[in-house]
């Protein structure tokens, strides 16, 4: 089975995060990491080749840098990669990535594809659904447990209310949960291998797409000012004064608004 | 602090030093320094207070990354360079000394002794278990009356027909009682050699040496050799002299060079986070100038230790390194450590004694790294004799 992960390079949430002057999120003067939501994607992907005996292919949209999410999972296990790079790209919405992306996974005819359930970013959680419009694929988002028989794939989704069990046939547009799995530690023999594994990088020309289709100006929508959060403040404590500690906090959610 | 007060930088990072690492070697420390996080640090206090270390299914997960015997070739190991080993010792170490030690003993001292002086038969039946963590070993050359000057170890292996039948005592014997496979190093009539000892051979026992305070989450034992036979074949054959054990021995304390300095990171860290959250006479433990002294002298410190690490890191790469080489930096790395730990200890004084920071106990873990693998004056002693062409061990 023939299996193409969608990942995608993004700031590391323990670190500082910037913005560029256009209001676009600066993924470059910054240290990134491949989205760990993107890692069940690339473990889930990992166990299903290994049953099945398949390929797992790594697609990344992104700037030179980027390049980090591929090589991570080609250093978790998986066989390929493919780096979509093209300075026209900057600053392209959701419509326009899943344009790209479409394009990518396309010429891979897989018979499976798995995103993760947002990016740590963005936290859209649209595009494997435009993916699944763009590729005329079937589409199951959410996925908690994924099980592959020859072509029928089991898909069970926890909601609030119920848990629901899909079936359905490759090819396959699936995003998965934290739930699914454990993502591995690359291994030393993984790590070592990884840089001797292929690594296709394709503009945008070589995706049939025009620079103005992408990035900032084809955006549908466009981000007009941003806020940092205010640091942490100390907090407010409540000392427990002969009982007056519950008064104390339910005057202080109801000041608060909270209540 | 003021809204624009510039992020603290981490002190290796002053120095830079991710800029000499390559992608590979970053990924790797990375992986270790994640398996610390999520399997080692939130038990490492319990553990050494215990004194009792779940070593075996600790073993098997190292082995899971690919930790064990991490840098030789084949066998089912890694076969990563030197220097990314010496990252990954260095990772172990900012956890515990002890786990450290664990990976050392069985990568650079048992399986480094049967890659380097073994016959085929006994790399493919040892190294393939000992690299996936089924089977520990340990590595017996000290005696009571023998740490300094293994010269002269007592144990002796005598020939009986064509087997060898194996008589003596060894002890500070780490992973001793644990381990599945000893590589023991005895007199014979053809001068020191090193024979590969199955525990669970006849004669062979192993009692593990209590009331230690120091390295209390690694198993030290002392091993009974009470006319263990074995068969011809048990004898590295490439292992001749007290050369062959000291050559491994050099592989660990190359580790070392690295690990000391992993432990003395952590606690430089833990020291600065507590010194800017800490307040006294109304403000910042941080910004009292004899605490900047003493925080900027030990980054100096452990910055310059680094950096020789990795110029030895490199040498070895290349092949080029020299044992008294290895010694420049065990000697002072270890000793830059356990001056930075203790250092430490005095920004957090009272909190700096308990088990709720890790500065303590990385003081005491070291106070075992500055004698194994060759004491600090051991060391002193064999750079002297580089420099003056004088042996002054006896
Ligand atoms: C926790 C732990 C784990 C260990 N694990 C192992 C293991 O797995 N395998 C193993 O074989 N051994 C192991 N050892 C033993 C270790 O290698 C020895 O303790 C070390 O070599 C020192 O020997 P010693 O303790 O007998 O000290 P001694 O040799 O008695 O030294 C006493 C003091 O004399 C100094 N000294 C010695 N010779 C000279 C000299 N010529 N000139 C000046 N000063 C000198 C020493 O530096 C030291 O300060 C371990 C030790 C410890 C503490």
């Amino acid at each position: 089975m023939k299996i193409v992960v969608c990942a995608k390079y993004v700031p590391d949430a323990t670190g500082d995060r910037k913005f560029n002057a256009d209001n676009t999120v600066d993924r470059v003067g910054v240290d990134g990491v491949l989205s760990e939501l993107d890692e069940y994607a690339v473990e889930e992907a990992l166990q299903i080749r290994d049953a099945t005996d398949g390929e797992v292919v790594v697609v990344t949209v992104g700037p030179e840098v980027a390049r980090a999410a591929v090589l991570k999972s080609l250093q978790m296990g998986a066989d390929s990669g493919v780096h979509v790079l093209d300075e026209a790209i900057h600053g392209s919405d959701s419509a326009a990535t899943s344009l790209i992306l479409a394009r990518a996974v396309e010429r891979q005819r897989p018979d499976l594809v798995l995103c993760g359930m947002a990016s740590t970013d963005g936290g859209m959680s649209v595009v494997p659904a435009m993916l699944a419009e763009r590729l005329g694929l079937p589409q199951v988002t959410f996925a908690s447990e994924v099980v592959v028989e020859d072509t029928t794939v089991r898909i069970r989704r926890d909601g609030d209310a119920a848990t629901e069990v899909i079936e359905a046939t490759t090819p396959l547009i699936l995003s998965v949960t934290d739930q699914c799995n454990e993502p591995r530690y690359p291994s030393f023999k993984g790590i070592m291998a990884a840089k001797k594994k292929p690594v296709e990088t394709l503009t945008l020309g070589d995706l049939g797409i025009a620079a103005d289709q992408v990035g900032l100006d084809a955006a549908w929508t466009r981000v007009d000012g941003f806020t940092e959060r205010l640091p942490k403040s100390a907090g407010t404590v409540v000392t427990d004064d002969n009982g007056s500690g519950a008064d104390q906090l339910v005057s202080f959610l109801v000041s608060q608004k909270f209540v | 602090m003021p809204k624009d007060a510039p992020t603290p930088t981490a002190p290796l990072d002053l120095f830079a030093i991710d800029a000499l690492l390559d992608a590979e070697e970053i990924a790797i420390r990375d992986a270790v320094r994640r398996f610390c996080d999520d399997h080692v640090r939130p038990h490492i206090a319990d553990w050494y207070e215990k004194g009792a270390v779940p070593a075996r299914d600790l073993a098997k997960q190292l082995a899971g990354i690919g930790l064990l015997g991490m840098h030789l070739e084949g066998y089912g190991c890694a076969g990563t360079d030197a220097t990314s080993y010496g990252l990954a010792c260095l990772e172990l170490e900012a956890a515990d000394s002890g786990i450290r030690s664990l990976v050392s003993v069985q990568g650079s001292l048992a399986m480094y002794a049967v890659y380097r002086f073994g016959s085929e038969e006994q790399k493919q039946e040892w190294l393939p278990k000992m690299a996936a963590g089924e089977a520990i070993g340990c590595f017996g050359l000290t005696e009571a009356d023998f740490g300094s000057d293994p010269g002269g170890i007592r144990t002796r292996a005598v020939r009986y027909g064509a087997d060898w039948v194996l008589n003596g005592t060894k002890t500070w014997i780490t992973n001793g009682s644990i381990a599945d496979v000893a590589v023991v190093w005895a007199r014979t009539d053809d001068g020191i050699r090193g024979f590969v000892v199955p525990t669970d051979t006849r004669g062979f026992s192993a009692a593990e040496i209590r009331r230690k305070l120091s390295l209390r989450a690694s198993v030290t034992s002392e091993l009974v050799l009470d006319n263990v036979r074995l068969p011809a074949a048990a004898m590295l054959p490439a292992a001749r002299g007290l050369a062959a054990p000291l050559t491994c021995l050099s592989e660990a304390r190359f580790g070392i060079v690295f690990g000391s300095l992993g432990a003395a990171r952590d606690c430089l860290e833990t020291t600065i986070e507590y010194a800017r959250t800490r307040r006294v006479f109304d403000k910042s433990l941080a910004a009292y100038q004899l605490t900047q002294a003493k925080l900027a002298d030990m980054t100096l410190e452990l910055g310059k230790g680094m950096l020789l690490a990795l110029h030895l890191g490199r040498l070895k790469d290349a092949g080029k390194i020299r044992p008294e080489q290895v010694s420049l930096g065990k000697l002072n790395n270890t000793r830059v450590a356990i001056a930075i730990a203790r250092e430490c200890r005095t920004i957090l004084a009272a909190n700096g004694i308990t088990m709720d920071y890790p500065v303590l106990r990385h003081a005491n873990n070291l106070e075992s790294v500055l004698t194994y693998e060759g004491t600090s004056e051991v060391h002193q002693l064999i750079i002297g004799q580089a420099l003056t062409g004088e042996s002054a061990f006896r």
